[in-house]
């Protein structure tokens, strides 16, 4: 029997219209648990490395993460695994809500899609009936719409649907996959389910999910529950409401937003407004929330309500987590925080990524104003902010006039337009939008986090170390006492260590070899939660998390039956970490590509940050290149991998001989 | 006729308002109803579940009750605060109109037995997994007036009256004994 597994994988030929159910090998989840690690490898085995996103061969992978289905809390995450249009990479996104399980539910780990459908269609799977459904009247509908469209055509209140609105159809590169309360929206995983043809794919699921040691594993939950419980009283003293927490930032419970609305750039990631966050802005923001939060909701089996049921008069009802609250309004520099709720139902509706989307049309009026784009490119242009916006939204899910262009994102939209644009594309690493901060002093963590971050993004990036060091040796000593997440106690040292100012502050404390250990620690906690299908907002997200290097492997041994301590958990991370570096590797990334917005610390230190990075891809086995080598291959049980870099010259056998210099950079300009 | 007797009454309060509709106690009932306890997990065999319908904001956890052969003859539909829920939202049974409270295999009906276990828990598992407090379990002692327990022959007497009708039992009963 398999454990927390199925053991059975759907594969979808959406050319000839063919299903199958095809048995998984159990040895799969010893090397590289499920979800993102099992999605990577089916990835590097099958689709070479040329595929094109648009392309029948590229697949579209939703894979479950290993847990999801147990009774393990907070583990009911999709991830959604491809080639990005946008920066031609491993496109890795991830959605939470209650897909996930219901798929387990009704059997299968993943569903794996090939080819393109020549007409729209939509995947119905009920338990072992699946069906490959017509969706020419679903056409142009919005994503909530579909999934309420579908779920009332079969009768099955209960299916659970993942759908693309517009944009996905249109193949905008940023367009996301939506899922009622959450939705994959980073890298264009919508944009290849559009152009797969695929609408929807909706799932119901009534067989159950085993675990190896029922006793063992149920105690562990139980253990997580009630350290949810306390920690949830606790909240961290010494931070801003919004990260004192456990669970995505609470932007739906919380109005206060002084740190993101003073932190964080606003327009297209440049002006910082420090003396927004006013008592009459405070007062506004808070009734305005109130009125439109209905109810605060939760993913499946997740006590934390990190999401939110929006319904005013003047909309439909949707739901919304998180920043997305905020990104809008910044984006279009308003003050009024209700036209947030009221745009992002609509971009919610044609189903576009909540950071690429807003930073893409601010870019589009910063050109505007700057007489780069005219009038001739936009015709009937409104003259306020807001409703610029709405035009812009309207324009890019239609493909319509500059929207086809903008429809890329701000990398390519920039190239085409050119006459100087490219300066205006100024936040991206990799092509990708990024979170729109702009800070002082160079941080050696986050200067490696984002540089070589394989998600390309920071906010999925962030782990459990502070982001700054704390004022006083008093609140850093109070901190580190009950701190029970660290990998090795030396982590303690190096906090308590770390001061705002002086000798033992940023950019050169924590050291180089410092930053790499922290970075090894936050990574290997996301490489976990992506291949259990863990919530990052109960483990490698938030401070003092429920979830940790301690109790991990008991979770993974008594649910899966695979004995597994730190060491080897550690050692699987780490295989799936150099694994998705490899297939980004076949596709051409290189140290060159590896580099945060130039303007995102006003302070910059070449030498370091080249140090930094040398330490780095030595500590993780890479060469000065970052790709994995030989020997650090072996050691993971990825010779295949080496095999394919010696064929393909990315790695030779003379050790001395510089790799192959190539870069994403210069490709499809 | 009876006497006064102490009885616990064990009751599930729920909030529908504090619902965040995560259906943990989904999870944690079937995990426990599973043989052997807790070795698998379907939501599809709880006894309890949520009805919910997030865009209309309806959120309510329903426990399996009694099974019954047949539908009703009339639904109900209930507007609560301006929203309305669908016929049968509030209803337990296990019933023909429905796929809920019945095991996904066979059918066969399911009911809530409050996490009977030995030793007993403290409270039921969906309670325990329920921390935002939408369910709360509440136990109280009243003084009911218990029925003498009833003789074999007046439970066969009953069951058949309830058969055939108790007229028709005593016309049976009459002419039987003037046979005799």
């Amino acid at each position: 029997m398999r454990y927390a597994e199925t053991g059975f994988n759907l594969e979808v030929d959406l050319t000839r219209g063919n299903i199958e159910r095809v048995e998984t090998d159990p040895r799969d989840a010893e090397l590289y648990l499920g979800g993102l690690g099992t999605n990577a490898k089916i990835l590097w085995d099958r689709v070479p490395p040329e595929t094109e996103p648009f392309s029948p061969d590229n697949l579209l992978i939703f894979g479950t993460g290993l847990l999801c289905g147990t009774p393990a809390f907070g583990a009911n995450r999709t991830i959604v695994t491809t080639y990005s249009p946008q920066t031609l990479l491993m496109a890795y996104s991830m959605m939470g809500g209650f897909w996930a399980p219901e798929l387990k539910y009704a059997g299968y780990d993943k569903v794996i899609f090939r080819g393109k459908s020549p007409n729209l269609v939509y995947l119905w799977i009920n338990n072992d009936k699946i069906e490959i459904r017509d969706a020419s009247h679903l056409q142009g509908k919005g994503a909530n719409e579909t999934a309420e469209l579908i779920r009332a055509e079969l009768k099955e209140p209960n299916a659970q649907v993942a759908a693309i609105g517009l944009a996905g159809e249109n193949r905008v590169y940023y367009a996301s996959i939506e899922q009622g309360r959450s939705s994959a929206s980073r890298l264009g995983v919508g944009a290849v389910m559009g152009d797969k043809g695929l609408k929807a794919i909706a799932v119901r699921g009534t067989k159950d999910i085993n675990v190896a040691r029922p006793d063992e594993f149920i105690e562990l939950c139980n253990e997580v529950l009630k350290y949810i419980q306390v920690r949830s009283e606790n909240p961290i003293s010494g931070v801003p409401p919004i990260l004192a927490g456990i669970g995505s930032p609470q932007e739906m419970a919380i109005h206060d937003e002084q740190w993101h609305t003073t932190n964080f750039a606003w327009g297209n990631a440049r002006t910082r407004r420090k003396d927004f966050w006013t008592k009459e802005i405070e007062e506004q923001w808070k009734q305005t929330q109130e009125k439109a939060v209905e109810r605060l909701i939760s993913c499946y089996n997740c006590p934390m309500k990190c999401g939110a049921t929006i319904n005013s008069p003047s909309i439909s009802a949707y739901m919304m987590k998180c920043y997305s609250k905020l990104t809008y309004v910044m984006g279009a520099m308003v003050d009024d925080l209700d036209f947030g709720f009221k745009i992002a139902q609509s971009a919610t509706e044609y189903g576009v990524d909540a950071f690429s989307a807003p930073q893409t049309m601010a870019f589009a009026l910063e050109l505007y104003e700057a007489g780069i784009l005219t009038d001739e490119d936009m015709p009937g242009f409104p003259s306020n902010n807001e409703e610029r916006f709405v035009y812009l939204l309207e324009k890019i899910a239609h493909r319509e006039g500059i929207g086809n262009i903008l429809a890329n994102g701000t990398y390519w939209a920039a190239h085409k337009i050119g006459k100087g644009a490219e300066e205006y594309a100024h936040n991206n690493i990799k092509k990708l939008e990024q979170l729109p901060l702009k800070l002082g002093m160079l941080n050696p963590i986050y200067f490696l986090m984002y540089s070589t971050g394989e998600k390309i993004n920071i906010t999925q990036i962030e782990g459990q170390f502070p982001q700054a060091p704390f004022a006083t040796m008093e609140q850093r000593e109070a901190f580190v006492k009950d701190w029970i997440q660290v990998p090795d106690e030396k982590f303690k040292q190096y906090f308590v260590d770390w001061e705002p100012r002086g000798e033992h502050s940023n950019p050169y404390y924590p050291t180089v070899e410092m930053s790499c250990e922290i970075v090894d620690w936050m990574e290997r906690m996301h490489y976990i939660d992506d291949a259990l299908g863990m919530c990052a907002g109960l483990s490698s997200f938030p401070l003092k998390p429920p979830y940790h290097m301690h109790n991990y492997p008991k979770f993974v041994s008594s649910g899966v039956g695979i004995d597994m301590d730190e060491k080897s958990l550690t050692q699987a991370a780490r295989r799936n970490r150099t694994l998705v570096r490899a297939v980004n590797v076949r596709r051409g990334m290189r140290r060159s590509d590896e580099k945060p917005p130039k303007d995102h610390w006003k302070k910059r230190f070449p030498e370091l940050e080249a140090e930094l990075l040398d330490a780095y891809y030595k500590f993780r086995g890479w060469d000065n290149q970052g790709i994995p080598t030989k020997e650090y291959l072996h050691e993971l049980d990825l010779d295949y991998v080496s095999e394919d870099f010696l064929q393909r010259g990315i790695l030779t056998d003379n050790e001395d001989a510089p790799s192959k210099e190539t870069s994403v950079e210069k490709e499809k300009k | 006729m009876g006497e006064k007797q102490k009885k616990i009454i064990k009751t599930i309060k729920i909030d529908v308002d504090l619902c965040n509709g995560c259906r943990a106690c989904e999870v944690i009932c079937s995990a426990f109803h599973s043989d052997p306890k807790y070795s698998s997990n379907n939501p599809g065999r709880s006894r309890i579940r949520v009805i919910r319908d997030p865009l209309r904001d309806v959120y309510v956890p329903v426990y399996a009750g009694e099974y019954t052969p047949a539908e009703c003859m009339g639904r109900d539909k209930y507007v609560i605060d301006g929203k309305e829920y669908d016929e049968c939202a509030f209803c337990r049974a296990s019933c023909p109109s429905r796929d809920l409270f019945k095991e996904p295999d066979s059918g066969l009906p399911l009911k809530c037995d409050m996490c009977e276990d030995d030793p007993p828990l403290e409270e039921p598992l969906c309670v325990k997994w329920c921390i935002t407090d939408a369910l709360t379990y509440e136990e109280r002692e009243e003084e009911v007036e218990e029925e003498l327990e009833q003789e074999d022959l007046e439970i066969g007497l009953e069951s058949l009256a309830n058969k055939y009708g108790l007229d028709k039992i005593m016309e049976t009963v009459a002419r039987m004994s003037m046979k005799e």
